[in-house]
């Protein structure tokens, strides 16, 4: 069964994108957090841009962070954004 | 100790008071012998930087500046801690971020301090991108490994 989330991007990987947000059907398929950003990469040029190196995406569900092995289950909100650079 | 007062944390656009937040902490109960606070700083950059400016994940990084702060006061025996962040537009010479933790002794509150920059660095959500004073946008300021290596090295030493 499909389901319904918000996406949210933050600094450079909202701009690469070239959105702030987004709400998204997922196919069944897509379950964990690495298979999205499978997913995404093949929505085209502005996200393989944003996600070529996904190893460096990190990845909040529901405000929380995730490692990329997470289920995304049940998520309401998934946040993606570069490595954080506060302080 | 007494028991501990919730954490104050803030996010704001406008500046902080840092005099004003030492006497918060001091003022609030009897029993504080110490208070440590750190005071980040935006800085020139050789004069090349107009500003740094900080985007952050409303809602998310109350939450992860929360549960640090929970975290520390599990940690250590204080009995206060202060936390504030600047988002937006912050000029050389101007304040980005306080941390001040008061305890009994000043062991508590000096590695309280430390740990929770520590991780607000790495782990609240917050970015900086650099404004140039040629008036143009700069990049994205990029993490740095030797971060990510202190908070290893807080849950290397996890009780």
């Amino acid at each position: 069964m499909a389901s319904d989330v918000k996406l949210v991007y933050f600094a450079w990987v909202r701009e690469r994108i070239g959105k702030a947000e987004e709400d998204i059907d997922l196919p069944a398929e897509v379950s964990t957090v690495a298979q999205l950003l499978v997913f995404l990469r093949e929505r085209g040029e502005e996200y393989r841009n944003a996600l070529a190196r996904p190893e460096v995406i990190r990845v909040a569900i529901d405000h929380e962070h995730v490692d990329h092995g997470h289920s995304i289950a049940g998520a309401r909100e998934i946040a993606l954004f570069p490595p954080m650079t506060g302080g | 100790m007494e028991p501990v007062p919730a954490p104050i944390l803030r996010i704001q656009a406008a500046d902080f008071d840092v005099a004003a937040e030492i006497d918060r902490l001091s003022q609030a109960r009897a029993d504080v012998g110490a208070i440590v606070t750190f005071t980040g700083i935006c800085r020139a950059e050789e004069g090349r930087l107009a500003a740094l400016e900080l985007e952050h994940y409303p809602g998310m990084a109350e939450a992860e500046i929360g549960r640090i702060a929970g975290e520390a006061v599990r940690r250590w025996e204080l009995s206060g801690l202060t936390v504030i962040h600047r988002i937006g537009l912050v000029k050389p010479g101007q304040n980005i971020v306080l941390v001040a933790a008061g305890s009994v002794h000043r062991q508590a509150a000096f590695e309280a301090a430390s740990f929770v920059m520590d991780f607000l660095k790495s782990r609240a959500p917050f970015w900086k991108r650099e404004h140039l004073n040629d008036g143009t946008t700069g990049d994205w300021v990029e993490a740095r490994d030797a971060d990510e290596d202190r908070i290893r090295g807080w849950a290397v030493t996890k009780d």
